[in-house]
């Protein structure tokens, strides 16, 4: 795969980007553990991604979240709301620590899965997957209608993708020539049942990609450098969407949780918070 | 209807138990009884309670992953080769998701599959509005050929399960997530297709589906502390209704209040509506969901705020009564 001209980050840098990561899961666990509900292992999986990206790329404005020029990030996994919504936080969209708390709370604009006009910073609605993938299709379509730079990113499950509406959205971002699309697959091997292997089997999901006429790329999706990277990759390309296949572990990142499937749709005990926010210490 | 051992663990009223785990029950013991039947799920077999079914008959039993159409769609072939085929996910999935699939491949040409969907309604809590169905009745009760149940309880849905899975054609069966009040006994028998009449009173009828009998019953109870003397209505089966028992009820107190954790259009109120305005007109009153979808919440908490409980079934049908009363 040809690389663009990547600007490498630095060891300051770098330790910055891991203070925030480290600092996002203790908040998602925090607000999982406050609601007794949620989605930790997917948001763990994804946290590394979303972080670098609204950390170094996305190109927006928390004070005027309408900005239209702005990049936008779809999270087509929807039950990953909780990595978003620290993510948008750390970005400085929100700064109420109360607000993070009452995530599934009534009235909360951290609705259990992602609702735009909820919260600022969320640009679609999602939950049911595969539909936010197809949504920034659309959006890439729009803002090149417009004339603008904005780039369109979005993340997916990898158990998404046995959404047919994945694959017609596929076809289309690389009919159109959509490359101001950059998708990221967090491909953590689970889905709810059980390995995607046992489930339902997604083959070379990047030669899936590749054959539907995407950009491909494979990284490994906790390593800060290949993330930048990968993503640089897709911003610079011409002429055809980017896929970033991210080899991931769900719950990554507490002792616990990694690599495991436990931790898919279930909020951490208090002891299990407890010991995970050790592990996680580190500066606010 | 000739339960199995599944029915024995449900307990008995006083309890609470999930309707889904009565429906993993059944769709076991009915499994072990008739080898043909196969069951579908798309991802969600641990939520839906078929797990069981499919760890004790792998070979019946098939995970489409997260693809609700192709579920469906497999669904469908899978029954034109002479089996009853259960395929189950989460309510939203298991309707809106694939409305035209079953429409075209189940409903139109009569395919043997029973669609069992879980967590519908509000009820669903914390997932938010993206999870909590409430338009799934309307959408399937829309659908010629299609049977649409909503039982009350676990013993109701244990005996609902059987009867679809023991009656030919296609069927849909909605349960919520969450565990509900153990409304009937083990010595319970549900008769297919008839109200069922499990209070008698003069004043009002009380028409509820699903979690919203149980609230029926505290308003039943409510409403008698105000000297009104309500009749309470399980509609299980919303479709084929039964235009006769609803019929008769409106006569005996003319007046209807029908309640469901539903959009109030096109659901159960809608139902009974339209079969009274042409048989009976009668005033009614609706409780259900207005033109809103749901949001992120406390199960009991959502009720509330969205006029659900047995207080908003007892206020509407006081005001109901006092109506008509005036009008004498
Ligand atoms: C259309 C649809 N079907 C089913 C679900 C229920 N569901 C939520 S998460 C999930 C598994 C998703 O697996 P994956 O995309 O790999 O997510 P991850 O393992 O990264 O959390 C399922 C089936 C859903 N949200 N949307």
């Amino acid at each position: 795969m040809p690389r663009a001209q990547v600007t490498p980050i630095d060891s300051v840098q770098r330790e910055e980007l891991e203070r925030i990561c480290t600092r996002a899961r203790r908040r998602i666990l925090r607000m999982i553990h406050a609601a007794g509900s949620g989605h930790p292992g997917g948001s763990f999986s994804a946290i590394d991604i979303i972080t670098v990206l609204y950390q170094r790329y996305l190109r927006f404005r928390p004070a005027e979240p309408q900005w239209p020029a702005r990049d936008r990030f779809v999270l087509s996994k929807g039950h990953g709301a909780p990595a978003l919504y620290a993510a948008l936080f750390e970005a400085g969209y929100y700064d109420d620590e109360e607000v993070l708390l009452s995530l599934r709370k009534m009235g909360s604009p951290l609705q259990g899965h992602p609702v735009m006009g909820k919260l600022p910073g969320v640009e679609m609605t999602t939950g049911s997957l595969g539909q936010g993938f197809s949504a920034a299709v659309g959006m890439a379509l729009g803002v090149r209608l417009d004339g603008l730079e904005s780039r369109i990113f979005t993340l997916l499950g990898d158990g998404e993708c046995d959404e047919g509406i994945v694959w017609e959205a596929a076809m289309a971002a690389a009919h159109y020539k959509l490359d101001n699309l950059v998708a990221v697959i967090d491909h953590n091997r689970f889905q709810i049942d059980g390995p995607n292997a046992t489930i339902m089997d997604l083959g070379d999901l990047a030669a899936k990609f590749a054959a539907f006429g995407w950009a491909t790329t494979e990284i490994d999706g906790h390593d800060l450098d290949q993330i930048c990277e990968a993503l640089e990759w897709g911003i610079a390309l011409q002429g055809r969407p980017a896929m970033i296949v991210a080899h991931t572990k769900k719950g990554h990142g507490v002792s616990f949780m990694d690599d495991s499937n436990k931790f898919h749709g279930i909020a951490p005990t208090d002891a299990e918070l407890a010991v995970a926010l050790k592990e996680l210490e580190g500066p606010e | 209807m000739s339960g199995g051992a599944g029915a024995a663990a449900i307990p008995r009223p006083g309890a609470t138990f999930g309707n889904r785990v009565a429906f993993g029950l059944a769709l076991l013991d009915e499994g072990r009884r008739n080898e043909r039947i196969v069951a579908l799920n798309a991802d969600l077999s641990g939520s839906t309670k078929t797990s069981t079914f499919a760890k004790e008959f792998p070979h019946r039993f098939f995970n489409a992953g997260v693809a609700e159409c192709n579920m469906m769609g497999m669904a469908a072939g899978l029954s034109t080769t002479g089996r009853p085929v259960v395929a189950s996910t989460f309510a939203v999935f298991a309707t809106a998701q694939v409305l035209n699939v079953i429409r075209q491949s189940i409903a139109y040409p009569r395919n043997n599959v029973k669609i069992v969907a879980t967590h519908a309604g509000i009820t669903v809590g914390g997932d938010g509005a993206t999870h909590q169905i409430c338009e799934d009745i309307a959408l399937m009760r829309v659908l010629p050929h299609l049977r649409v149940y909503v039982p009350a309880d676990a013993q109701q849905t244990y005996q609902v399960i059987l009867h679809v899975l023991r009656t030919d054609g296609p069927a849909y069966v909605r349960m919520g997530r969450i565990d509900t009040p153990v409304i009937f006994d083990h010595d319970y028998r549900y008769v297919p297709d008839r109200v069922e009449v499990l209070a008698d009173g003069d004043d009002v009828t009380l028409a509820c589906c699903g979690l919203l009998v149980e609230e029926g019953r505290k308003a039943v109870t409510l409403l008698a502390d105000s000297g009104i003397s309500a009749q309470l209505l399980n509609v299980h089966t919303i479709k084929p209704l039964d235009v006769a028992g609803i019929e008769s009820a409106a006569r005996r107190t003319g007046r209807v209040v029908s309640a469901e954790e539903h959009v109030v259009a096109g659901g159960l109120g809608s139902a009974i509506a339209e079969t009274l305005a042409q048989r009976y007109p009668t005033p009614q009153r609706f409780i259900g969901l207005r033109d809103h979808f749901g949001e992120s919440g406390e199960p009991s908490d959502l009720m509330v705020a969205f006029h659900l409980t047995a207080a908003d079934i007892a206020t509407s049908a006081s005001a109901l009564v006092a109506e008509r009363d005036a009008r004498t």
